[in-house]
């Protein structure tokens, strides 16, 4: 392994995320805190309670879910599309590193700097909400979990991408509607039997549920399923570099 | 006491060897066919080729940036493919185009490539290596703050950083003033002293006329020819001879008409080609015909083919 070009690539990402603190990390604590404030401060408090849960604690896990998956995704996407967008992926490419070595520099780059950032969103959200976490262990799992499988994605995005443009449109077209329709703010069980099982069928679903439960106990689909789709996910996405990088696909022609 | 005679260049082991190298795109472009070439350790050599030739595609391919579809490539020894840490540790790449972290900082970025190359931390080697490129005194500079010719020569320091033994530079001076095109090649010059290979694609001729050992020739995917600079300029250079005369010609005497010799438009220059590597180049029986016909000059001089010249020819006869 090289350990050394690993710690080169995550040294720069990370630099890169403290030369835009305000873009990356500022921006969605601050636009998540207006979550809080709007949803879970002003009109939560006529909304009550649900699963027994304040509804202001019960979008907490949900909206660090939110950040989480679109600032995963961006980070990724963006830290291995910009080189191959200026042409410094050649330096990269030419030295002597696996493909499991790039990917582990470039995702756990991405994957800290979003668990840093919910981390941050938990934090905030103790000045608004009083919300408990039942299941502190599976919550950090979780965490770590999502913010790895969704930076995988990410990458896969930021190679797939031949333009700014494609790079925003999975997170906002994709999973920005997954997420506001994965029970981010309500609970599935409030939906019609219908859409209750059309839900079943969004994979974001089970990420929320999952984080709740470890948050209140309660969860929309077993804990163990919710775990198990993360992971498939996850190996999905694995695939799928694999493949990238076995083709050189949009890397090497 | 050491032998002071160096040994004849094929004995040299080839440090980069190419063995029907093929590259065909998906597009079904073949940019490379049955490529064979070995670039001998400690040598300059000099790629050139019109634009399309395959050049950039050759080195790119050497360097893991392109797949080849056939043939194998061994960097020291090692298969770029299979071998791929060692061949690609020994090898440094300056790519044509300025590609770099805008935002970055002259000394950070080049600390990045030798992490890259899995090499550990020595701040003594970049110091020397920013010194040796002129870059030290910008080393807290941000890269989109340097000129051109400042950004050409951070692009070397990053592939020096990691000590390579074999060094590509594609297109190194394109777009690069005189002053600063010379202070390169003394940099090139200095680096082969160094015991590092060079391999460099170029378009100006001049440039390989200067700094190469040997040239290869390349067109339309194929290695056209290989052979010393010396050699190369020996074989296929021409000479001229060209006398100014004392009055002017309208017209060639139908004695000297041989095709050899030709008149300048304005009648008042005879040009005569001949080949210098012949032994009877004809000057000595011109000169006479020329006395004999009471045609007088005032000034002559010789002028050899440059490489621009015989590239040229070359590329034509490899269409032909």
């Amino acid at each position: 392994m090289n350990w050394r070009a690993v710690a080169a690539i995550y040294r720069f990402e990370m630099a890169r995320t403290a030369r835009t603190l305000l873009q990356s990390v500022a921006s969605p604590v601050l636009s998540t805190t207006l979550y809080f404030v709007v949803f879970g401060t002003a009109i939560g408090s006529r909304i009550g309670v649900i699963d027994g849960v304040e509804y202001g604690a019960f979008i907490v896990p949900g909206l660090i879910m939110l950040s989480m998956l679109t600032e995963s995704i961006s980070n990724a996407s963006f830290g291995i599309y910009f080189p191959r967008f200026s042409g410094t992926i050649y330096e990269v490419l030419s030295a002597p590193i696996s493909a499991l070595e790039i990917v582990l520099g470039y995702v756990g780059a991405a994957a800290t700097k979003s668990l840093i950032l919910g981390t941050l969103i938990l934090v905030t959200a103790r000045f608004f909400v009083d919300y408990q976490i039942a299941h502190p262990v599976v919550m950090a799992s979780f965490l770590i979990l999502t913010a790895t499988t969704f930076s995988l994605l990410g990458f896969i995005i930021g190679i797939w991408a031949d333009g700014f443009e494609k790079l925003q449109i999975v997170p906002l077209m994709v999973v920005m509607p997954l997420t506001f329709l994965g029970g981010t703010f309500y609970s599935i069980s409030m939906l019609p039997p219908f859409w209750q099982t059309v839900t079943l069928f969004n994979p974001v679903v089970y990420l929320v549920s999952g984080f709740r439960w470890s948050f209140t106990g309660t969860a929309d689909v077993a804990v163990g399923l919710s775990l198990g789709m993360t992971l498939f996910f996850m190996l999905l996405c694995l695939v799928t570099i694999y493949w990238i990088f076995r083709t050189g696909y949009r890397l090497k022609p | 006491m050491p032998d002071p005679t160096p040994p004849p260049r094929h004995a040299v082991p080839a440090i980069i060897r190419v063995e029907g190298l093929s590259k065909t795109y998906d597009s079904g472009f073949s940019a490379l066919q049955d490529v064979h070439l070995d670039i001998e350790e400690g040598e300059i050599f000099a790629l050139l080729g019109p634009n399309g030739a395959g050049k950039t595609t050759l080195i790119s391919t050497i360097c893991g940036l392109v797949r080849p579809t056939g043939g194998r490539i061994l960097a020291d020894g090692y298969d770029v493919q299979r071998d791929f840490r060692a061949a690609r540790a020994r090898i440094g790449l300056v790519p044509q185009e300025l590609t770099t972290d805008a935002f970055e900082t002259v000394y950070n970025t080049v600390r990045f490539s030798r992490g890259l190359f899995g090499k550990a931390r020595n701040d003594a080697h970049i110091e020397k290596v920013l010194r040796d490129l002129s870059l030290w005194d910008k080393r807290r500079s941000r890269i989109l703050e340097l000129s051109g010719g400042m950004k050409r020569r951070l692009m070397i320091a990053k592939a020096l950083s990691h000590e390579p033994r074999i060094l590509f530079l594609d297109e190194p001076t394109a777009g690069v003033d005189v002053e600063l095109r010379r202070d390169m090649w003394e940099m090139v010059r200095g680096l082969r002293a160094g015991g590092v290979t060079i391999i460099l694609t170029t378009h100006y001729i001049e440039e390989a006329e200067e700094m190469a050992d040997r040239i290869g020739v390349i067109n339309d995917g194929r290695i056209v020819l290989v052979d010393e600079k010396r050699a190369l300029m020996r074989k296929l250079g021409q000479k001229e001879l060209r006398l100014h005369l004392q009055a002017p010609l309208t017209a060639l005497p139908e004695a000297l008409d041989s095709g050899a010799l030709a008149l300048s438009e304005d009648g008042m220059e005879l040009i005569y080609r001949f080949d210098a590597q012949q032994e009877h180049t004809g000057i000595a029986p011109l000169l006479r015909q020329l006395d004999a016909h009471g045609i007088d000059f005032k000034d002559l001089h010789t002028r050899e083919s440059s490489l621009e010249e015989i590239f040229v020819q070359l590329v034509r006869e490899g269409r032909a």
